[in-house]
This record gives C-alpha cells, structure tokens and sequence, in this order.
C-alpha cells in the first residue's frame, strides 16, 4: 500500500516537473516574440509620426527635425543596385559549381569555406573593401560600400542556389539529355529555370540582409548630407548609416527622424523577407 | 590529387568529343567556385598587410597593452578583447537557454501551424537590421532597464561588484541584452534543425518506457544532439563577438576595463565602426588590426561550431548516446 502511495507521490513530481518544463519553453518562445513585436511597434509608431512629404524629398539636417532622407533612399538604391549586380550572378555561378561539380575534396573545402564566411563579421568585411577600394581610388566611394555588400551576399546566394538546384528532379535533368542538350544548356535552360523559385527566395533574403547592414558602409562610402549619385567618386549617403548618424544626435527631432528612416529600412527588408517566403511557399504547394 | 586528375581527365575526354560549351561552361562555374576562396584569402591578406606598422610598433603587447591613446599614437587591444568577451557571454547566457527552449518548443511541443508561425516570428528577428535593434536599445530599452530593473537587482545583488555602481543606460549590460536578442534567432534556428534531426525511435523508446516528455526530452533527445546544440550556441557567440552597429550604438564605446556590467566598456568590433572614419596613421593600422584579430577569433569560433553541428548528421542511428 505504502509502496503504491510513494509511487504516486514520485509521479505526480514528474508530471509536475514536465508541466513545469512545458510552460518553461512556452515562456522561452515568448521571449522570442515580445522583443520583436515590442521593436516593431515602436518602430512603426515613432516613425509615422516622423514621416512627411518632406522628409522623402529633402536632405538631411543636424538640426531640427533632421531634414529628410531623400539622399539616403537613392544611395541605398544605388549601393544595393550594384551589389545585387555584382552579388547574383556570382553566388548563383558559386552555387552551380557547388551543386553540378562541387561533388569533390576541392568542392568540400569551397562548401565549408561559404559556410564559415556567413560567420564574418561584416565590419571585417568592410575593412577588406576600405583596404582593396576606398585607398587605391582616392577615397570613400559608393563602389566600394556595393563591393563589400555584395561579398555579404554571396555565401547567401550560394547555398541556397546549390541546395535549390539538388532539389531538382533527376528525371528533369536525363529528359533534356536525352534530348541531345550538352550539360552547360541543361543547366542554363533547364535546371536552372526549374529552381528559379528557390533561388529568387536566397536572393531576396539576402538583399533584406544587406539593405540593412551598416557597419561595413562607414569604412567605405563614409555617409554625406548631400545627394551623390556618382558611383566611384565621393562619399555617399545610405538609409542605415543616416540612421547611425541621425541617431548620435543631441536633437530630439533629429532622432525623431531617425525613427523615421529606420521604419522605412525595416518595411523594406520585412517586405523583402515576406516576399521571399511567399515565392517559397509557393513553390512548396505545388 | 586524385579527383582533380580525373576532373582534368574527364574535361579532356569532353573536349575530344566536342563539347566546347561543356568545357567551358565548367571552367566557368570553378572560377566562381575559387573566388570564394580567393574572397576569404584575400581578407586575411589586406587585413593583414593593412596592420603591418601597428603590428611592427606594437609587436605581441597590442594584445595585452590597455593603452588608448590617439594623440600620443600609443593603441592595445586587451579593454576590447576583455570587451568582447564579456559581452559575449552575457548575451549567450541569457540567448542560450532562451534559444534552445524555443527550439524544444517547436520540435516538441508545438502543433504544425503555429510552428511555421514562430518559425516565421524568429526569422523576422533576425531580418531586423541591427541599426534600428541599436536604436530601440539605447532610446527605448536602456531607459527602461534604468527605471525598472536595475533597482531591484542592485537591491538584491548591489553588493556583488558585478552589479554595482550608477546605471546610466549607456552601458555592457544593456549591450548584453540587446545581442542575445539579435543572437537569439541563430542559436534557435540551428537547434531546432539539430533537434529535428535526432532520430524519433530516440523519442519512441523513451515514451515506451514511461517516460514524461521532459524526461524524453532530457535523456534522449538532448544528450543526442549535444554536440550540435553546442554548435549552435558557439554560432551565437561568433555571432554576438562580429555583432557591430547596435552595440556600438549602446556599449558607450569607453576603452576601459570595466568591473560592473553597468559601466561603459568597448568591443573590438565597435571600436573600429566609432573610430575609423576619424583615424589616421598609426591609429587606423591599429584598429585594422583589431579587425584582423576580430576576423581570425569569428573565423575559428565559425569553424569549430560548424564542424559541431555537421558531426550530429553523421552519428549513427538508434541508440542512447549518454
């Protein structure tokens, strides 16, 4: 009898100690969650109350409201323009290697070797550009801020390019031989076009990841209050390094623009983020 | 050496057959493939060229030197390497557990739907830039911390020299807590695909046995995927010691070895972002090569984790692992 009650006694502390353990990873993902949607609201709050017909159209001021952000929307557009140029095709060839030739010692060290890369710290990354391209052209340039984003962008591209194109259905890849296409067609207008889907969602994911980024752009394209549309000449402003500097203000209207500027940085990265798990949601129902 | 001859055998056999295109085409992708690791060579190379008459001024003291001083060229590295480490910690401490539940939550616990939901939440966590996570810590989050919950910790634990002295906001603890939020996506995302990973007959055999779902959890699954779940929490320490722009923006950037987690302090990383573009001269080889070291500590920190977290893949099926 005594045994049973001890028993008893012994399981209802383990059914309490998993219950405890249950709600302790339902508190966990909680965690998670109200930091976001607390930085999300602020952000959206404070920065429609910052947002005005001028403050897309003007140039940044060190005083007062802080201006506008006209010069940082068409330095981010211009910076992350031509890293996507540079970025893309090199992660997707990176990635095609990867996927058709990479099944090799040499392929191996290249996979690893991506993997490590996404660890860099971008900071690292822009000292590399500010060394290569910022002293042996004279000085900060918005070339050199593309540079060194697009580096951030390829071990994104890569990997998902490569997992994309594994993904694809032998049977695809034997019918387009079969047909008498040498390799290089297959992959170009077959293989490729298949995983395009997959491969446009690494994309996207990684212009959101370097849309954003800010540290490497101080080493290389410095930031300015003035609108420059030259790419290899001249400092250059860009929506996170105006965030940066409006943030360092004493002003509190110059932070109000901050708020500003970051709402709209994080409408376009959580847009381009969205857009990239619909086209994968996509491509997974059908 | 063996499969780059056949590769070169098998590029010849095409090229006798015709396939120009093929030959082509391959080649093609292998330079891409190689830039990669030109790319990585090639930062090692600059950095370290870049560092060259900080490294000949300062020899192997930069690393244990705590001299700051710009206008008399004299630099070390230790007030941010000790920055950087205690930043660090103080991120995967709190991230660490956090991640890891969250990752239980949603192998374990949590129904399908809502596990793409969450999984969705933790994404958009790390799609947030780290300048506007820098921003909402020093203007919204450390004010917060100052009003309510630095008086009741320094109640409770004043005495500690961990947490004593005044709270301003700037300050290695909000720092702290600021990155194991930003951290808290990689440690999560990497130990779920380690947990899903951990075999179910794992799962079932313990279930068999009576088990409650904690103990499952706790006896099979974690100590199988141990190996993996470090990984992912050393991944989130390479990824709170390279973090730059929130810190920066927080830390307060003072060149000091702090005692309190409610000082000031500095890390290698923010040290560059706040002083670069001001440096001239012996100042900027310094702070390169700081990022030089930064590179080489993420670098291995990445390699170590990684190697971690391929091992649970290649364990063999079935069987408690203790």
């Amino acid at each position: 009898m005594s045994q049973l009650a001890t028993t008893s006694a012994r399981y209802r502390r383990r059914k309490l100690l998993d219950k405890a353990m249950t709600v302790m990873a339902y508190l966990c993902t909680l965690a998670a969650i109200v930091p976001l949607v607390l930085v999300l609201v602020y952000v959206a709050i404070k920065g429609l109350g910052a947002w005005s017909p001028q403050f897309f159209t003007g140039l940044p001021q060190l005083f007062g409201n802080g201006g506008g952000i006209y010069n940082a929307i068409i330095g981010t557009v211009i910076i992350v323009g031509l890293a996507s140029l540079m970025g893309i095709p090199f992660g997707i060839m990176a990635g095609i290697y990867l996927a058709e030739y990479g099944n090799n010692h040499l392929g191996s060290l290249i996979r690893f070797t991506t993997d490590v890369m996404t660890g860099i710290p971008s900071i690292v990354v822009g000292i590399f550009a500010y060394g290569l391209l910022v002293v042996s052209m004279g000085g900060f340039n918005a070339f050199a801020g593309a540079f060194s984003l697009a580096i951030l962008m390829v071990p994104i591209i890569t990997r998902t390019t490569e997992e994309m194109i594994r993904l694809v259905p032998g049977s695809i890849r034997e019918a387009a031989l079969a047909l008498g296409a040498p390799r290089w067609k297959t992959i170009v207008y077959v293989v490729v076009p298949t995983a395009l889907g997959g491969i446009m969602t690494g994309i996207l994911l990684s212009i959101a990841r370097v849309a954003g980024e800010t540290a490497p752009l101080i080493l290389t394209i410095l930031g300015s209050n003035f609108l420059n549309t030259r790419i290899f000449q001249g400092p250059v402003a860009a929506l996170p390094l105006q965030i940066y500097d409006f943030s360092r203000s004493p002003y509190a209207g110059v932070i109000e623009a901050a708020w500003g500027a970051s709402l709209v940085l994080v409408l376009m990265v959580l847009i381009l983020s969205l857009a990239a798990r619909l086209i994968l949601a996509r491509r997974g129902s059908t | 050496m063996l499969s780059s001859l056949t590769t070169r055998f098998a590029l010849l056999k095409q090229l006798r057959r015709g396939n120009l295109g093929d030959v082509i085409f391959q080649l093609l992708a292998l330079l891409f493939g190689l830039s990669i690791l030109a790319l990585v060579f090639g930062i090692v190379f600059e950095t370290w060229a870049q560092s060259a008459p900080s490294r000949r001024e300062f020899g192997w003291s930069f690393l244990w030197s705590t001299a700051f001083d710009p206008p008399n060229d004299s630099f070390g590295a230790l007030p941010f390497i000790y920055g950087t480490i205690a930043s660090s910690i103080l991120a995967i401490l709190i991230a660490g557990p956090i991640g890891i539940g969250i990752a239980a939550y949603l192998v374990e616990i949590a129904p399908r739907r809502l596990n793409q939901i969450v999984g969705f939440v933790v994404e958009l966590l790390a799609a947030v830039p780290s300048i506007v996570f820098g921003l909402w810590g020093i203007i919204v989050l450390a004010p917060w911390l100052k009003n309510y919950i630095v008086p009741p910790l320094q109640a409770v634990l004043g005495w500690t020299p961990l947490f004593s002295g005044t709270f301003f906001g700037p300050s290695v603890f909000a720092a702290g807590i600021v990155l194991s939020i930003m951290i808290l996506p990689t440690v999560a995302a990497i130990s779920r695909d380690v947990l899903r990973a951990v075999p179910d007959a794992q799962r079932e055999g313990m279930l068999a046995l009576g088990a409650t779902r904690w103990e499952m959890f706790s006896r099979a699954v974690l100590p199988y995927g141990k190996s993996g779940i470090t990984g992912a929490v050393i991944l989130g320490l390479g990824r709170a010691a390279g973090e730059t722009m929130a810190v920066t923006l927080i830390i307060g950037n003072s060149p000091k070895i702090f005692t309190s987690l409610f000082d000031q302090g500095a890390t290698m990383a923010s040290i560059i972002a706040n002083n670069f573009a001001e440096s001239r001269g012996l100042f900027l080889s310094s702070l390169i090569e700081i990022g030089l070291m930064l590179f080489a500590v993420t670098f291995l920190i990445n390699v170590g984790a990684r190697l971690l977290v391929s091992l649970i893949s290649r364990q063999p099926q079935g069987g408690i692992r203790a």
